[in-house]
Formats: structure tokens, sequence, C-alpha cells
């Protein structure tokens, strides 16, 4: 399934397959359009099961003119069945799309690998991107590993744990005073000025966007070539959650799975919910926000792909929410402490979600429903800081007797 | 009241090339309008038929989104700088 263009997602308009994101003609995005392949599906189901064990074995979908390779393999994270989950919520089946599995510990793995694997096909010498944190640990870590110089761009009062996480790569890391809308407003601008960059989510945008199907297809083999009935997915810009359900149609269209896009549920913090304030009033027009939550990877104010979002949300018979802090954290817990996989803030928003969801009764006991935890509790330790207790006693036996009495056995 | 508009690089072959405008108004709105007027091309790409913004441009008046502000009825003073740039960013 070659990939054969660029297209406006608003006019239809094509462009060659170059650095270019947005529609000269109505300033609408970029997609990458595909021929459909006419080959035998089973032959195409053959070869993906034959793949390497990262997201390279989708490279029939995957927009790259040469063979894909990557010094720091990524995708194939476990699709872990969440029984203990369900449970708690009243729900038939629960599985948990476990992304803190990647490299470095979060999907952004996903779209820069692919970003970076086009990028230098087309001959770009730098790579660097406006980043909300993981993205930035992401470049840094991949470009570290292709040999090229990155440049991260962050808003100044992001998280330290991922400034850390980045910096460890030899990054260079730049902390703007304004927020992530500020920060992406900025590098719009430099991208425009520095020829040999690759901005992975801002020129090279239509081939990061991509790299988000592979959870959809890696969902899909995991569930044995099943689709699930149901998607619970994070909502930053809006790009991973309709690039997924774009997976799922793909699959569908080439014949390796029957059936239709699962309901498409989006999540995001409520404070910082143009999406979910968009859905809520029945329009698409995402009135861009400043954003004030724990969910700081989440806190994009002004989301490029929002109307697209709403919409998908929309036609799948799905809906956007939104949580707020407290029941973000509760989230955190209650997926650490049914599954033992500790996500961040961003993964609290999606479980929380999935939890209001499940007491609204709009899942149905004979749901799959999956749930995309897109990354790793230890990026926002601050989270779960004073939610637990620690017994702190000398080292004796009967000081810990005293705390822990024996049971008569 | 003078004020600069600056193009995005998507922008600047239908403005001849140019970075950047320099116009008189006395609202983005009007700021907008004076750039249509020097650069009639300009004016399909960023504006729908009833002369709102298309949905994907972004507005930024001294770097702060135009729909925190008044939207095309901003106020300008003399030697400010609004930018244009494409929404479809980030994340």
């Amino acid at each position: 399934m070659p990939a054969d263009a660029l297209k406006c997602k608003e006019c239809q308009t094509t462009y060659p397959l170059e650095a270019r994101f947005v529609c000269e003609r109505c300033f609408g995005p970029l997609e990458v359009s595909y021929t459909l392949g006419d080959g035998d599906p089973s032959e195409l189901k053959r070869r993906i099961q034959a793949g390497p064990h990262n997201l390279w074995r989708y490279a029939d979908f995957l927009p790259l003119a040469g063979a894909p390779r990557s010094a720091l393999p990524t995708g194939w994270t476990p699709l872990v069945k969440a029984d203990r989950l369900a449970e708690r919520l009243g729900l038939g089946e629960v599985y948990i799309k476990n992304e803190t599995a990647n490299p470095t510990h979060s999907f952004k793995d996903r779209v820069v690998s692919v970003a970076l694997a086009r990028a230098l096909e087309l001959g770009f010498d730098t790579l660097a991107c406006a980043s909300t944190g993981n993205l930035a640990n992401a470049v840094a870590a991949h470009a570290a590993a292709a040999g090229l110089p990155a440049y991260v761009l962050i808003p100044h009062d992001l998280e330290e744990q991922k400034i850390l996480a980045t910096g460890a790569y030899g990054a260079n890391i730049v902390a703007i005073r304004g927020n992530y809308d500020d920060v992406n407003r900025l590098c719009t601008e430099v991208s425009g000025e520095r020829p040999g960059w690759a901005f992975v989510n801002i020129n090279m945008r239509p081939y990061y966007a991509e790299g988000s199907k592979t959870l959809a297809y890696e969902t899909v083999e995991q569930l044995g070539w099943e689709l699930p009935d149901r998607i619970v997915g994070p909502i930053a810009s809006g790009s991973q959650f309709t690039k997924i359900a774009r997976g799922f149609q793909e699959f569908i269209d080439a014949g390796l799975v029957s059936g239709q896009v699962p309901v498409m549920n989006g999540a995001q913090a409520l404070g910082c919910s143009p999406v979910a304030a968009a859905f809520a009033a029945g329009t698409d027009v995402c009135r861009p926000v400043k954003p004030d939550t724990i969910a700081k990877s989440l806190a994009i104010g002004n989301p490029a792909d929002g109307p697209y979002a709403v919409e998908l949300a929309r036609t799948t018979g799905g809906s956007i929410d939104a949580v707020d802090d407290d029941e973000i954290r509760a989230g955190i817990r209650l997926l650490a402490e049914t599954t033992g996989i500790f996500t961040e803030t961003a993964g609290g928003v999606t479980i929380a979600t999935l939890a209001k969801l499940a007491e609204r009764g709009d899942i149905g006991r004979d749901e799959r429903v999956v749930a995309m935890v897109t990354g790793d509790g230890l990026k926002t330790i601050d989270a779960v800081r004073d939610t637990f207790e620690v017994t702190e006693i000398p080292a004796s036996l009967d000081a810990f007797d005293a705390e822990f009495a024996p049971v008569a056995v | 009241m003078a004020v600069t508009v600056k193009l995005p690089t998507q922008l600047r072959d239908a403005a001849g090339g140019a970075t950047a405008a320099s116009v008189e108004g006395s609202t983005v709105g009007e700021a907008l309008d004076a750039l249509y007027a020097q650069h009639t091309e300009l004016r399909e790409r960023i504006a729908d038929g009833d002369g709102s913004l298309r949905r994907f441009v972004n507005v930024y008046l001294k770097g702060e989104d135009i729909r925190f502000l008044e939207g095309l009825d901003t106020p300008v003073s003399d030697g400010d700088e609004v930018t244009i740039l494409p929404a479809v960013a980030g994340g």
C-alpha cells in the first residue's frame, strides 16, 4: 500500500511527499494518502507476521520510500488483559495497551521513529520538536541513536523528570517562558527559517502522525486479528486519537480484519479540555484555552486536530469526556493497584475516563474495551507524592511486630 | 496605525516573496484588510467567504492568539506586530 501523495484534509489538494505540513491554498492539514494494494490479504498478513517485533512490521502502511530501519527499535508493546480492573469497573473485557514499554516509555517513540526515518530519506541533518515532555524524550533518544543533533523546545515549567530524561541524551534543551502553545508558535516560526531541521511535529507532521496508526495495527494483531469494540484514549492535539481510528479503517480496507471502526472515546483533563468542551457544545470549533492541569503531556490549549477528533467521536457513537486532577490521581492509582502498570498523568486521564464511562453505563458488559496507556508514571512522579504513607521503624523484629502483628497460622 | 504583518513561509509566494508587510489599520481585521489590498491573493488563502479567518489559520498580536483578545476587532497600536501562522502543528 505505497504512499502516493500528501493530501489536504480540507480541500483535497495534493502535494508531493516532501517536508510540508499545511495546504498552501486553504491552510488545512496535510495527510499521507496511499494507493490501496490489490494483493491477497492473506499474503499481506503473512508478511506482517514474518516482520520484526517492532512497528516496522507494518511498513506496508507507513510512508517510507525505502526499507525502514531505526537504531532504537520501537513498538510491539504488550496488550495486557486487565481482568481485575474490569471487575472493579463492572466491565466484561478490558485490555491495556501498555505504551510505557517503549524505549523512552511513551507512545511518542512511534511517531518519532516514522518522522526520523522519513527525515533521513529527505536529507535533513537535525531533529527538533515542540514538546510537552514525552516527545522531547523521544526526539532526544532517537536523534542520539541515529547520530543527529537534537533541539527540543519545551515550556519552562515542565516536570523535572522529563527534562532530566531528555538532557541525559545530550540534546539541546530550550525552555520557553510560556505554555506549550507559545512553544508551538515559536517552533512553527523557527521551522520556516531552518531548512536543514526536521521539526518532527511541524514540517514532518504528516509522517510523524502516521506512527500512531501502529497502535491500532498492534491491537488488532494482538487480539488475534480481531477488532475491539471500543477504544478509550487521551486527546491533546487530537492527532493520535484520529490516527488510531484511521489505522483500524486501513486494516479493514485491506481485508485484514472485518467489522467496523471501534467506538472512539476521547479523554481530556478538565484543566485543558477544549475538545471535550466542543463535543459537549455540539460544535467542532475548539475554542483555545490556557491550560491548568497536572496532566502536562495533554496540556495543549490549541489542539490542531480537535475538529477531527470531535467528528470521529460523534460518528463512531463515542464521546469526549473530561476529568479533574483528583480523578486523574485516582485513575493512576486504580490502574496501578489492579494491573501493576504505573502510568503518568495522561494515563490517569484515560483510566479515569474509562471509569466514568463505566459508571455512566455507556459500556456494555459484552464489550471488548482497549484503553491506551500512553506514558510512564516515573515521568510524573509528583502526581503520587503524599498519596500513601511509609511506615518507619527501627531495625528490630519487635518494632516490626508492633506495626504488623503476626497472623496466626 | 502602522502595523507590521509577518507572513509564514507558506504565504510568501502569494505575496511576491515578501516575509512581512507594513500596513495601516486600527484593528487586526483592518490590518488584514490592508494586507489583502496589497496582496490580493492572500485573501482567499486566509479568509473564508464571509471575511472570517479560515479554521486552520491562527493570528497573533504581539505573540498572543487573537482569540484570547477580541478577535479581528482587537485594537492595534502603532508599531505592533501581527503574525499569521498555520494552526496545524504540535502534539
